[in-house]
Formats: C-alpha cells, sequence, structure tokens
C-alpha cells in the first residue's frame, strides 16, 4: 500500500476510535462542512459519512433543509424554530448568539450530502432501504465513501445487495492508484448488469491525446473482456425491453384500434371523431379521479374501479348521440361522414378546451399501478404497461365475444353483410347501428381510460392516435377483428424497433411508407376477402 | 408486349377521319373463332366460381348462355373482360391476343364491349355526351383534352340515339333515363365503341315486353357484324333469340347445343327442376 | 379567331365574361388605386391589412379550385392538398430565405436557422435556389413529381374513396413530422421567416404588396380559366365519368389510372403556385400548413361553395376564410365550434353548397 492510500484509512481508524469515544461529530470537521471552501467540504462529507454516527444523517438533513447558522465562523447551530442546538456535541443553545451567518449549500455541496445520505443507509437494519442505497450509489460514488462501502460490504449478510455493494466498490475502485487495485476492479466489473458499468469501462479504454486513460495495458485488455461481458448482458435486456414496449404499444393502438374495428371495419363509417371520443374516456377518468379524491379519499387506490364503466358509458353515449344526429343520414356516403365527423371532432376537442382549459390535466396512477417488475436490473416492466397490455387483451376478449357470441353481435354482423336483407327478416336495423356504434365509441373510451394512466391528457390527445389507428384498421383490413390485431402488434412493434434503430420521426416516417407500399400489394388489408363483392 | 396490341398502338393518332385508333387490325379469326376460354378456373376463398370451363365463340355468332344462380356466368365475363385474372387457364381473343396479360382499358380497346348486369351509365352526363364518351377514338389523355366532334362523328351519334330510340332524349341527363332506357343506353354505348365481341348481362332485365322484343331484334341484327354473348334469365326471350346456347352449371359446361337440344337434355332438367 | 381563341371565348356564356371582367377590374384597378393612390383615412382607401387579407385568401381560392378539380369534379377526395402547397410554399420560402443575405440575426451567409442549428453549408438540395427562376421551377416541380410518383402507385392499385382520403392524410402527416426535425435543413419548428426582399424589391412596402396582389389575382383568374377549359373539355367529361361510374369508363376503353393520375398532378402543381404566392404575402412558412387538419379544411370550402362549380369552390374558399379572419380575432374561444358546425351542416343539408341555392331557384323558373 502506498502511503497516499494508508493515510485516509489511518485517518479512518483514528477517527472511528475517537467518534466511539466522543459520542458526539468531530467539530472541526463540522465547521468545514458548514464553512469550508468547497472541496473541504467534498472531503468532510466524506470522513463524517465514514465515522458512522447516528447524528450525521440529522446535521446532513438540517443542512440540506438550510437550517444550519454558523456563529462567528466557529460554532455551528442548527436552528430550528428558534432553537438552537451545537450540531458538534448536540448540547442545546440559549438563548441564541448574534451574528449567525447560513451555512451555504451550493450545488456541489448537495449533491455530495444527498449521495452521503443515500449512503448512510447502507448500514440501515431494514434491507429494503440498504437496497434502494446501493442503487443511488450505482449512478455514481464519490472516492470518499470507499471506507464505508469496504465497511457495509463485510457486514452485508444479503447476497443480492453484498453483489450490488462490491460492483459499486469495483467501479470507485477503478481510479485507484494501486494497479492491483484496477485489475481487480476491472475483472470483478465483468459480472455487472448496469449500464452505467459500461460507461466506466469505456472510460478505463478512452484515449486522451496520446496516452490512455489506463497505462496499463493489460488492464485495458481484461477491462476490454469486461466491456464485451457486460455489454452482450445489457443487449439481451435492452432487446427485452424493446419487445416489452413493443408489444405495450401495440396493445394500446390495439384498444384504439378495435372501436374503430367495429365503427369502420364492421359498420363503414368512417369516423374522424374516434379520436375525439378516446379523448371523452381519458377525461372521463380524469374526472371519476378528481371526485374520488375530493369525495372518498379512502377509496383513491380504487377510483379506477369506477372510472372503467364511467369512461365506457359516457364515449358510448356521445357516440349515440352522434349517431342519431348526424352519422344516420350520411350512411353509404364515407366522403360525406368523413367531413362531418371530422366537424364534430373539432367541436368536442373545443367543448373540453373551454370545460378544462386547454392545458393537459394530471390523471395519477393509484399505488398498485405504479413501480414495476423488475425482470433484469436494465429492465423494469412498468405495472401500468403491463396491466394496459392484460386490460387490452380483456377488451378484446370481451368484443369478441359480444360480436361472436350474443344475438347483438349477430344482428351487427346481419345488419352489415345486407341492410335489406336484416330489415326484413326483423332486424331492428337502426337499433342495432345505434348500438354497435354505442359500443364502439365505448371501446374508444375504454382506450381513452388505459391512455389516462401512462401519458398525458388534453384536448389534443385524439388527434395524436387517429392517423395511426386508422393506418391499423387499413392495414388489417375491414371487417376483420383478426386483422386488426394483428396489424396493430405489428405496428406497435415495427415502430418500437424502427424507433431504436433510426429514431422516432424517421421511424414513423418508414411505417407509413411502408403501409403506402403495402396497400399497393394488397388494397383490401392483409386479411383480404375476396371475391365479386370485394370490390364494390 | 403482343404484337397484335402493338401494331395497334403504332396507329395512335392516324386515320384523324376516324378520330383515333383503327379497328383492331390486329385480330386474327382466320380459324373462324373469336374467343376462345381454355380450362379457365377461379376461386375465392375456396368456393370454385369457374372449374375447368372450356369454351368457344365463332365470329359473328350469337352465343346464349343461361345457367342457374352461381353457375359463374358473371365471373366468366370478368375474366374476359380483363376484371378477375385466372388461377389457371387461357383466354385468347382471336388467335393471337392472349387477354389474360391486358387490363380492362386494353380488352375493350381491343374490340370486346361490356353491358353490365346492373345498367351502368354516366348519369350526370346527358345521353349524348354518354354516345360520345363511349365513341371509338383515341382514348388518351392529351387527346381528350383537346377532342372536338366532328360531322361524321355527329351523325354516328345521331344514327345511334335513332336506333336505340332515344333521339328524343339526347340533351337529358341520362340519370333520369327509365330502367329499360337506361338498358338501351348503355347498348348503344356499346355500340359507338365498334366492338368486334359484345358481352350482353341480362340485357332485357326490367324491360316491359315490347322493350324485350326490341332488344331481341337489336340482338340478332348485331350478330354476323359483331359477335353477341347473351347471358339472360328470361328463358323466353332467349328461346325467341338463340341458334346456339351454352348452359353453365357449378362454373363448367353442362350441356350445349340449340334451344331444343339443351332443353331435353336430362342433366339440364335436373339441374334446373331437380332440386 | 384562331381555334384556340375560340377555345377560350366558349368557356363562358356573355354573362360570364361580363362577371369575370368586373371581378377583373376590381382587383386591377380598384385595389390598387383604393391602397396605394386614395390618401389614408378617406373612405376610399383600402389598408395594407386588407390587402394582405384579400391577397392571402385568394390564395386559398386557387387551392379551392385544385381541389375542386380533384374531389368535385373528378371523385377523389385529397386529405393531402395542404402538402402540396406548402411544398409550394417552402420552394419560394427558401429562396427568400436566401435573399436575406447577410441581414439575418447571425450576419451569417447561411439562414439563421441554419447557424443556430450548426450547419456550416447548404445541402445539396437547396442547391441553386438563390437563382428566382430556378426556384419557380421547383415550385411546379417538387409538388408535381411527388404528387405524379404518389398517385401512380395509388391510382395502379386501385386505392380509391376513403382508403385514399385516409392514405393521402398520412402521408401529408409524415411530411409534417420530416420538416418539423431540425436536421432535415427545412428550418424545423419555425420553418422560413423574416423575409426581407423578393426579385431586389423589400417584400413589407405597399408597393410590393401590391405587386404580389395582382400577381395572385392574376394567377386565380388563368386557373380559374385552364381549370374551366378542362372541365368542359372532354377529358372533363372523362373525368366526371369516372367520379360516377369508373368501371364503365375502364370497360368504354379508357384508362382511369392516366386520367386521374393527369388530373391530381395538375391539381398539386396548382396547389404548389398557390403556396408559392403564398409565401411572401404572409411573410412565413412552417410545418404547421402539412398539418392533417388544414387539408381537411380545404375540402370543406369546396363543399360549403359547392363541389362540381369552380366559382363555388372560390366562393367557398372567402367564406369560410373571411369568417375565420373576422372570428378568430372577435370570438377565439367559438371559430372552431363555429367551423365544426359548418362541416356539419354543410355535409347534411348543402350537398350542393352555396352555389347550389343560388342555382335551384332559377331552374324551378325555368
Amino acid at each position: 500500500m502506498s502511503p497516499k492510500t494508508i493515510a485516509p484509512v489511518l485517518a479512518l481508524a483514528l477517527l472511528l476510535l475517537w467518534a466511539r469515544l466522543a459520542c458526539a461529530l468531530p467539530a472541526e470537521l463540522v465547521l468545514a462542512v458548514a464553512a469550508g471552501q468547497s472541496d473541504e467540504q467534498v472531503a468532510a462529507v466524506g470522513k463524517l459519512v465514514a465515522s458512522g454516527d447516528a447524528g450525521v444523517e440529522v446535521f446532513f438533513q438540517a443542512l440540506l433543509d438550510g437550517n444550519v447558522q454558523v456563529a462567528g465562523g466557529k460554532r455551528v447551530l442548527v436552528v430550528k424554530d428558534e432553537q438552537g442546538v451545537d450540531a458538534a456535541t448536540n448540547e442545546k443553545v440559549a438563548p441564541l448568539p448574534d451574528g449567525l451567518e447560513d451555512a451555504v449549500v451550493n450545488n456541489r455541496l448537495r449533491g455530495a450530502l444527498e449521495a452521503a445520505m443515500g449512503a448512510l443507509k447502507l448500514t440501515s437494519p431494514d434491507r429494503a432501504a440498504r437496497l434502494a442505497a446501493v442503487k443511488a450509489l450505482e449512478d455514481g460514488a464519490g472516492e470518499e465513501m470507499l471506507p464505508l462501502i469496504g465497511k457495509a460490504l463485510a457486514a452485508e449478510a444479503d447476497p443480492q445487495i453484498k453483489r450490488l455493494l462490491s460492483l459499486v466498490q469495483a467501479g470507485v475502485q477503478l481510479k485507484s492508484a494501486d494497479p492491483a487495485v484496477r485489475m481487480a476492479a476491472v475483472k470483478a466489473l465483468a459480472s455487472s448488469d448496469n449500464s452505467n458499468t459500461k460507461t466506466l469501462l469505456l472510460g478505463v479504454l478512452e484515449k486522451k491525446g496520446d496516452s490512455f486513460a489506463e497505462p496499463d495495458a493489460a488492464i485495458r485488455a481484461e477491462a476490454q473482456d469486461s466491456l464485451k461481458a457486460v455489454q452482450s448482458r445489457l443487449s439481451v435486456g435492452e432487446r427485452i425491453s424493446q419487445v416489452f414496449t413493443g408489444i405495450s404499444l401495440g396493445s394500446i393502438l390495439m384498444l384504439a384500434a378495435l372501436g374503430l374495428a367495429i365503427t369502420y371495419g364492421l359498420m363503414g363509417v368512417i369516423n374522424m371523431a374516434h379520436g375525439e371520443l378516446i379523448m371523452v374516456g381519458a377525461y372521463s377518468a380524469y374526472v371519476v379521479q378528481n371526485l374520488f379524491r375530493a369525495r372518498l379519499p379512502g377509496l383513491f387506490d380504487w377510483y379506477l374501479a369506477a372510472a372503467v364503466p364511467t369512461a365506457f358509458f359516457a364515449s358510448a353515449l356521445v357516440g349515440m348521440a352522434l349517431e342519431r344526429s348526424v352519422i344516420r343520414f350520411l350512411y353509404g356516403r364515407p366522403l360525406e361522414t368523413l367531413l362531418a365527423t371530422w366537424g364534430i371532432s373539432l367541436i368536442l376537442m373545443q367543448s373540453v378546451r373551454s370545460i378544462f382549459g386547454a392545458q393537459n390535466v394530471q390523471v395519477e396512477n393509484p399505488v398498485w399501478m405504479s413501480g414495476g417488475v423488475e425482470v433484469l436490473t436494465n429492465v423494469v416492466l412498468p405495472w401500468n404497461r403491463l396491466i394496459i397490455v392484460g386490460f387490452a387483451l380483456a377488451v378484446l376478449l370481451l368484443m369478441w365475444f359480444l360480436l361472436a357470441r350474443t344475438r347483438l353481435g349477430l344482428f351487427v354482423r346481419a345488419v352489415t353483410q345486407n341492410r335489406g336483407m336484416a330489415s326484413c327478416v326483423g332486424v331492428p336495423t337502426a337499433r342495432v347501428d345505434t348500438l354497435a356504434f354505442g359500443l364502439g365509441s365505448g371501446i374508444a373510451g375504454l382506450a381513452g381510460c388505459a391512455l389516462s394512466q401512462i401519458g398525458n391528457v388534453g384536448p389534443d390527445l385524439g388527434q395524436t392516435y387517429i392517423v395511426d389507428s386508422f393506418m391499423v384498421v387499413v392495414l388489417g383490413g375491414v371487417g376483420q377483428l383478426a386483422g386488426t390485431v394483428y396489424a396493430a402488434l405489428g405496428l406497435g412493434m415495427a415502430n418500437k424497433f424502427l424507433e431504436a434503430w433510426s429514431g422516432a420521426v424517421l421511424a414513423k416516417i418508414a411505417i407509413l411508407a411502408f403501409i403506402i407500399i403495402f396497400i399497393q400489394k394488397r388494397p383490401q388489408g392483409m386479411f383480404a376477402v375476396k371475391g365479386r363483392m370485394a370490390d364494390s | 408486349m403482343n404484337a397484335a396490341l402493338a401494331s395497334d398502338s403504332d396507329s395512335y393518332g392516324g386515320g384523324a377521319a376516324a378520330g383515333g385508333r383503327v379497328l383492331t387490325p390486329g385480330l386474327d379469326v382466320s380459324h373462324k373463332t373469336i374467343l376462345y376460354l381454355q380450362d379457365i378456373s377461379v376461386s375465392f376463398d375456396g368456393f370454385k366460381a369457374l372449374n375447368n370451363l372450356s369454351l368457344d365463340i365463332d365470329n359473328g355468332e350469337l352465343r346464349c348462355i343461361i345457367g342457374p344462380n352461381g353457375a359463374g356466368k358473371t365471373t366468366m365475363m370478368d375474366v374476359i373482360t380483363g376484371k378477375t385474372r385466372p388461377d389457371s387457364g387461357s383466354v385468347f381473343f382471336g388467335q393471337t391476343i392472349d387477354l389474360t396479360k391486358f387490363t380492362e382499358a386494353e380488352i375493350a380497346h381491343a374490340g370486346i364491349g361490356r353491358k353490365f348486369q346492373k345498367p351502368t351509365v354516366f348519369e350526370q352526363h346527358s345521353v349524348f355526351e354518354n354516345l360520345e364518351l363511349a365513341m371509338k377514338t383515341d382514348k388518351r389523355v392529351r387527346f381528350s383534352l383537346t377532342a372536338r366532334l366532328d360531322s361524321a362523328q355527329r351523325d354516328r351519334i345521331a344514327e345511334t340515339l335513332a336506333l336505340i330510340q332515344l333521339a328524343g332524349e339526347a340533351d337529358r341527363p341520362a340519370g333520369l333515363l327509365s330502367h329499360g332506357q337506361k338498358q338501351w343506353l348503355e347498348i348503344g354505348m356499346l355500340l359507338m365503341q365498334e366492338p368486334r365481341l359484345l358481352l350482353l348481362d341480362e340485357p332485357v332485365a326490367g324491360m316491359t315486353d315490347e322493350e324485350t322484343e326490341r332488344t331481341g331484334e337489336l340482338c340478332t341484327t348485331l350478330a354476323g357484324k359483331h359477335s353477341v354473348i347473351v347471358v339472360e334469365h328470361d328463358m323466353d326471350f332467349v328461346a325467341g333469340i338463340a341458334r346456339k346456347v351454352t348452359v353453365l352449371h357449378e362454373g363448367s359446361v353442362l350441356a350445349e347445343g340449340s334451344m331444343a337440344q339443351v332443353q331435353n337434355d336430362p342433366r339440364v332438367i335436373e339441374v334446373y327442376l331437380g332440386r | 379567331m384562331g381555334p384556340f381563341a375560340t377555345g377560350i371565348t366558349r368557356l363562358y356564356g356573355r354573362k360570364g365574361w361580363i362577371a369575370l371582367a368586373v371581378c377583373a377590374a376590381i382587383l386591377f384597378v380598384l385595389f390598387p388605386l383604393a391602397n396605394l393612390v386614395a390618401p389614408k383615412g378617406s373612405p376610399l382607401y383600402i389598408s395594407d391589412y386588407t390587402v394582405a387579407l384579400i391577397g392571402k385568401i385568394m390564395c386559398y381560392a386557387i387551392v379551392a379550385v385544385a381541389m375542386d378539380l380533384i374531389w368535385g369534379y373528378t371523385g377523389i377526395l385529397s386529405l393531402g392538398h395542404g402538402l402540396f402547397f406548402a411544398l409550394g410554399g417552402y420552394m419560394m420560402g427558401m429562396h427568400l430565405m436566401r435573399m436575406i443575405g447577410r441581414q439575418g440575426q447571425y450576419q451569417s451567409d447561411l439562414p439563421d436557422f441554419m447557424v443556430f442549428l450548426n450547419w456550416k453549408a447548404y445541402p445539396w438540395y437547396w442547391s441553386f435556389t438563390e437563382h428566382f427562376w430556378y426556384s419557380a421551377l421547383l415550385v411546379v416541380l417538387v409538388p408535381g413529381a411527388l404528387a405524379f410518383v404518389f398517385g401512380f402507385f395509388a391510382f395502379r392499385s386501385r386505392i380509391k374513396g376513403v382508403y385514399f382520403s385516409i392514405i393521402t392524410q398520412a402521408l401529408t402527416f409524415a411530411f409534417m413530422l420530416l420538416f418539423f426535425r431540425n436536421d432535415t435543413g427545412f428550418g424545423g419548428n419555425n420553418g422560413f421567416t423574416d423575409f426581407k426582399r423578393i426579385l431586389g424589391y423589400p417584400i413589407a412596402t405597399s408597393e410590393t404588396r401590391m405587386a404580389l396582389f395582382t400577381l395572385t389575382a392574376a394567377m386565380l383568374i388563368v386557373t380559374l380559366l385552364f381549370a374551366r377549359y378542362i372541365v368542359t373539355s372532354k377529358l372533363g367529361r372523362v373525368l366526371t365519368a369516372i367520379r360516377d361510374a369508373e368501371s364503365r369508363v375502364m370497360f368504354s376503353g379508357y384508362n382511369p389510372v392516366h386520367y386521374k393520375l393527369f388530373i391530381w398532378t395538375v391539381s398539386a402543381v396548382i396547389c404548389g403556385i398557390a403556396g408559392a404566392l403564398y409565401v411572401p404575402q404572409v411573410g412565413i412558412i412552417n410545418p404547421s400548413e402539412m398539418s392533417p387538419a388544414n387539408s381537411i379544411e380545404i375540402a370543406i370550402w369546396v363543399a360549403l361553395g359547392g363541389r362540381g362549380s369552380l366559382v363555388g369552390a372560390i366562393i367557398g374558399a372567402g367564406l369560410v376564410n373571411g369568417a375565420k379572419s373576422v372570428l378568430t380575432v372577435a370570438f377565439p374561444e367559438y371559430w372552431l365550434f363555429f367551423l365544426g358546425l359548418i362541416f356539419i351542416l354543410v355535409t347534411l343539408f348543402l350537398p350542393r353548397g352555396v352555389i347550389g341555392l343560388l342555382k335551384f331557384p332559377r331552374r324551378r323558373r325555368a
């Protein structure tokens, strides 16, 4: 060991001893943190952390809260509600001395304090708190933390935390002056699956001018190997999260498009206000959320149970009103329907703007939907997205059941195939139209409710999805539930994969280009209905 | 490209008096047959609309085709006019023109005219304009932009108007005509195209008895100069005009011969009456 | 008279020509006099604001005529015409950007947005745009070529009706995203603006504005006559026939693809020219011109005025945009309600548009 490394260790040992004896914080360190120069401050924070005293946390918190004052450049006081306590000795100070000055906490110190606060939790008896502390350190631990990490590592019994902690230690040790320590650190990092490790190792391999950041060629070679190992582990994770976001986007597109599959796909009504029906669903969720917050705060976590049906019925009612008042008179005139429903969409958007304001509104996730499942360290599947995938599947199943197994479904299919004949055999076609349109609109409302859980809710919400969802229906083919599902998933996945490869906008353009070319080959969609009827 | 059509396209712009293309010079009917259908099969989602259908039409012949619903009559017309591509089999117009290789417009230009089951005319245009649009001439974009009718063409339209008895309605929008008049107008439009082969899908549907009779006369006068294929459900009409009748059933030819022969064929009787 | 002259005179009847001459007199004589000669404050004076507004609306009217050709006469509803308009505008806009010279904020040879985004040189596709006539050529060629290529594929594979509409909407949407990007060299979010001069003349003076105004008026009249020439020709009758019974057109020996492609491209080129006239008068072009909402609004101008009537299309563009300029100032909250209602009421109750209302009683008397 070089004298350079020994010095802090010795100092640490002495400090520890002293701390045990004094049962208080070393006054000179406290003063250094509160009133020293920037470098001194950070170093002193590290030393205080290493002391492991319980009072350190309280002192740091007081600093962060801006409650620390310095008296005459000597004594450090924690002042709260006009009550003063000496930060070092923990004695009450009354009355407060004159000439108190606020301790200045600049951004550098703040960062160091926050990291230190995290590090202090490394020795917490609560496993979850320790795990969180390690994770916080993964984003960057300073050299001053090394002694504390070593101590925590020695005391740690949990294998997972121990592994993570040793990786953090290795990350810090990369900067060590001792080549042997660096070598060991580089080797240890090979088993990491954190993306920060990649940056660290790349830093080792970096070339600065003519010389490498790491002078030792053997260590560089080892770092190269470790980097490869880490990268391959990371890329698996990346792929998994890509597939998942693809499925997630696909399920959202599917929800948005399922309603269209009924109104456009089955009924042939081109409804440009479909996106606005989605928006109505999202705002319904917002209103229900607010009602729960105001009236039933105890049940707030369960507001979605009321929001889902509310969204469905709100959008369904709006949809049925539209069908009765406007769309009914335009059957068989798709282009006119397109224009009229566009007008409706403008009115709906402006109504929402007038009622709720032009700004986006906040819809909060219930507690059980926040957080996520950790599959790998760099892959966390958020609960809200997982639940929406499940929700989309449930809606799909329900819709299939309604269309294939119920009387309403039978009627809808009859009316769409031959209106005249259906009416002759006693199907109330007008009512079936209204109900079917209501069903499609209601499903749009469900999509809106789901969207409110993962993104912004604003008056323009519908516009974002209308082009995408029409693409899904066009690609999937008219009148085809299965086509809608495959097209939505396919578009979602393609979008996400292309996004990773070429950026979001180009991905979107590439997909539109693909659809235009695809339509060349299969003008009737993926699941074309061939035959004499196909043209008419 | 097919030699016959290539030579045809060479004549673009020639024959100014006729206003454009010359009547399909490449059509080779040296073997007296104008249309060959061989082993045509077409299926839609597993349903065989045509099943190894083979049929020859002689030059100048009037052929009636009958058959129950779903026998494949309309699909056969779709195949001939290029609307539907056969899954297998060949369609030849004359000896040389393979119709499966051309678009609807090219086939129409080659000399095959088709009347739809449901009368299809340009409803917003006047009767006169309907005939003008159908008239055989150069039908490419740049010629249409500057095209003007000359007196010979006006005479032709007037002749046809007289033939289809719509001279008094020349300036009315076609959409205001009666159903029977629309059928006639459509036939008139076919004649303006000067086709070698006419396909008439149910030409007398919705016509009064008198109109039906006159349509029958028209069909028989057309035969000889043109070849005519008539698909019809009205047995009296068929019996009145037919020399040779083909019976289609489930996508292939069930029987062929004179009306009397066909009517006495036990298989035909079974198909029409057995079920 | 030569055949061409007779071809022109037959376009309108006596009354039609007189009406057109009156309109031309107002636009070419009255407006310049009232704007440039009449003293400010006199009742005859027409403000620069009004001139700019009418000039803008005339650009829209040209677009409406183009839209009417493709939708009203041929039955193809394009929801992407705003794209062609914007492309024409962008081509002219780039030329005007280069005419700013070193008078931009950064006093560089490059436009401000390129300096701002660290561009070192013009990308290849903006080469030669400093020459006015080359830019003017691009105004015609770029929208025309895009329309031709897109139309070729779309019409060949028989995409029609609502499918075609949706795909054109997707097309303009895709281009909007592309133009919004900073790294594509189209000025990103802010587009092109802060123009200083056109053909050497300062762009903001009353005289230049009046020149642009009369140029636009001339273009509107030429477009109207050209469109009238097309729709009264046999080609026009074929187009209407395609709208009403495409299969019959096909079985009559016409290739509908060629006809649609022709009118589609012509329509796009007209839009491009209108866009090029629009940009110097309004002083800005940005990607929001390509938003699907803009394109669909064009359709309602035509629907309100009367599909299948060229004059109707012009009236519709004037009515909607006139109302827009009044209402967005007086009641900005209610403009979208109003526009939405126009969409609904026109499709439900005015299938033949305003022009249908005007013509109907006359027919009854006859």
